[in-house]
């Protein structure tokens, strides 16, 4: 077996750590990381609990493959009850600290409660320690990591921590390892703050040497590493262009939301894309892009790392901020760019790097300042309350909106606590872009009707990453499919979302699926851990955590009718472009969905349902 | 009688375009009348293996109708090599 069957478990409160047996019967039903988090989680805590409250608790979770020789098995999640949303949180992170945490000898860790004063946990291999964070607190994550390796006299220690708006509980908030690879989405660094964790440090020597069957996994990954290489999305597309190339074909598209959704077209897409990046700049002759870059055991290498401009205004007296550094990536560029109408590429650099240095979600963060700038558009919020001029457009607003949210002061308090309670509060909820309160991703929900579904059925809230569909809507990967449509995309849908929950819990990362098909992942995962993993296992078990998940939401709160998309998705058509006349058409999709899936008409589970997938 | 139409070549597809267009991603043609998706692709004689997402006015065109589609006066046609994100 891959796993190494040891949980970490820290309770903050108590300041203890202590080592416990995975659960191999759940191991057995949920396979690692995303499933296996879950099953803990949803297991041990009230769905009800505040998330912000020292009775939620938090789990970094490693896959059976994390660790090992598979192209891209460097992936860990961070499972929590989401603050922005209320319901079951999930993010997925690459870098090395996965992998690290494996090489040291565990398969998760679990927090529980609140410590009285900051800390961070330090593990060598099995010594696991609570150390005082207390003149950590107040630093970014940058700087964090940078401590902990002088401290330790470690340059090789791996750190996964939170920055300013962590502490301060912006609901958005990330968990970043490695400076730039982030547990994203919906505010999992505000668990991590609101519990007194500054910080995770790990060192592991042991590597992961326990596979089932090493013959057969070196000769799957082997193959799985050929596949990837050999295919012109992931062996080329992906390493010279990274995702940021989706920019102007999106666009092209007439699915690229722009000022808060208003618009399906930006004019300024293409300054702001993967072909801008490559160019060398006016001013110092140098390109924004200096490298790819790849995460632990990764193949494909689809990282951006770039170099922003020293003389642009947002940088030109800080110094600090001129060599080079994560970005930018598709959403992020997306969220911080079109979504404000910004066309500013060293701006959005600028705002990137700090999400990545304070640890903040660009996606949250970025649609959240395109509300702010309708409200200010309308005349509802004023510069007096805001503090500064923020047109749709203004690259220095977007700037400065970031320092003053990474940073908790003024009126980025309020931004902090993201585009669904800031509308509501200033009486204009229907202008939040949002699903179960977390901001939408780079797609619009009209102009690709399978993603609309998407969004508005994942169990985390608005999200890319649970049922891509635009891979099958825009690249034709498995097969293209007319994104206007709406036949035939929910049972391809819940073939996506149950794919893709197989993946995030085996330690590989979602991206090998523009190459891999379940014939490339299950004999990787089937050489590697002990029992039944055939195809219809795996696909069996994804159903199963996707309804693990959904019975949370359901008890935390949620109703089918919370499956739904803004009322500009669903009543305001595209303006121009090739979705011009178009609505997300929910209504015509969402009972076959809810069929497909043997939930009733409200959209909860059967007992049939439940049986069957063991639940 | 030619008319004028928007060329778009976008990733690896680029670097067939002319330097100085390169920086829009976008040449705007005179083509003749009742030219085809099929036929500028093969004029350009831009490889197979690089023409894979053929987008007219942000609408997709399959491969087995881009011999078919005549273009018109200012049509947009985009085409990007196989890519993907997210």
């Amino acid at each position: 077996m891959a796993w190494t069957r040891k949980i970490l478990r820290i309770n903050l409160t108590q300041g203890s750590c202590s080592s416990e047996a995975l659960n191999m019967e759940w191991a057995a039903q949920y396979l690692g990381q995303r499933g296996l988090a879950s099953k803990y989680l949803v297991s041990e805590i009230d769905p009800k609990v505040d998330p912000l409250s020292p009775e939620n608790k938090i789990i970094y979770a490693t896959g059976p493959l994390t660790g090992t020789m598979a192209s891209t098995g460097g992936r860990y999640s961070v499972v929590t009850k989401g603050p922005l949303t209320g319901v079951i949180a999930c993010s997925n992170s690459g870098g090395f600290f996965g992998a690290e945490l494996k090489f040291a000898g565990w398969d998760m860790i679990i927090v529980e409660g609140r410590s009285p004063t900051p800390v961070y946990l330090h593990i060598e291999n099995d010594l696991a320690e609570l150390l005082p964070a207390d003149d950590l607190w107040g630093s970014t994550v940058w700087s964090t990591e940078a401590t902990l390796k002088k401290r330790h006299q470690d340059p090789l220690l791996r750190v996964s921590s939170i920055g300013r708006a962590g502490e301060n509980q912006v609901l958005f908030a990330a968990i970043v390892n490695d400076l730039h690879r982030a547990a994203g989405r919906s505010g999992v660094g505000a668990v991590m703050g609101s519990k007194n964790l500054k910080a995770i440090a790990v060192r592991g020597t042991r590597g992961v040497g326990n596979i089932a069957d090493a013959k057969a996994f070196m000769a799957a990954a082997t193959a799985g590493k050929k596949v990837l290489a050999e295919n012109a999305v992931t062996g080329q597309g992906l390493p010279t262009y990274g995702t940021q190339v989706l920019m102007n074909v999106i666009n092209e598209m007439g699915a690229l939301p722009t000022r808060n959704h208003r618009d399906v077209e930006f004019e300024g897409a293409r300054k702001i894309s993967a072909e801008a990046m490559h160019e060398k700049r006016a001013t110092d002759g140098r390109a924004h892009l200096v490298a790819n870059q790849a995460c632990f055991g990764c193949t494909i290498a689809c990282g951006r790392i770039s170099r922003i401009d020293e003389t642009h205004f947002s940088v030109e007296t800080k110094p600090e901020y001129w060599g080079a550094s994560g970005g930018l990536e598709y959403e992020a560029a997306w969220a911080l760019g079109s979504a404000n109408g910004v066309d500013d590429l060293e701006a959005l650099q600028f705002a990137n790097l700090l999400c990545n240095e304070d640890g903040m979600d660009p996606i949250s963060f970025g649609a959240t300042v395109g509300a702010v700038m309708e409200l200010y558009d309308l005349g509802i919020l004023s510069k007096e309350e805001i503090g500064l001029e923020v047109p749709f457009g203004s690259a220095e607003a977007l700037c400065k909106l970031a320092e003053m949210t990474a940073r908790g002061e003024g009126f980025g308090k309020i931004l902090g606590q993201g585009s669904k309670r800031l509308c509501a509060k200033y009486g204009k909820p229907e202008l939040s872009m949002t699903v179960k309160g977390q901001e939408f991703p780079a797609y619009d929900g009209r102009a690709l009707q399978g993603m609309g579904l998407a969004y508005a059925t994942s169990n985390r809230g608005a999200c890319h990453l649970r049922g891509y569909m635009v891979s099958s809507e825009v690249f034709g990967i498995p097969v293209k499919t007319d994104p206007r449509e709406t036949t035939g995309k929910p049972e391809m849908l819940k073939a996506f979302q149950d794919a893709t929950a197989v993946v995030d819990s085996s330690g590989l990362c979602v991206f090998t699926t523009f190459a891999w098909t379940m014939n490339d992942i299950q004999p990787q995962i089937q050489a590697a851990c002990e029992g039944d993993w055939s195809q219809d296992a795996l696909l069996q078990m994804g159903e199963r955590i996707w309804n693990l998940e959904r019975d949370f939401n359901l008890a935390a709160g949620i109703t089918g009718k919370d499956d739904t998309l803004p009322p500009r998705l669903l009543n305001e058509p595209c303006k121009t472009g090739g979705s011009k006349g178009m609505v997300a058409e929910i209504g015509k999709m969402l009972p076959e969905y809810y069929s497909l899936r043997g939930w009733t008409p409200e959209g909860v589970p059967t007992a049939a349902t439940r049986s069957r997938l063991g639940l | 009688m030619p008319m004028p139409i928007t060329l778009k070549l976008y990733a690896f597809l680029s670097d067939y375009l002319p330097a100085e267009a390169r920086r829009s991603n976008a040449v705007v043609l005179d083509v003749p009348d009742q030219t085809t998706v099929a036929a500028l692709i093969a004029t350009w004689a831009l490889p197979p293996r690089l023409v894979h997402l053929v987008l007219l006015n942000g609408e997709f065109i399959p491969p087995q109708a881009r011999a078919e589609r005549a273009l018109i006066a200012g049509d947009v046609l985009a085409i990007w090599p196989p890519i993907a994100g997210g």
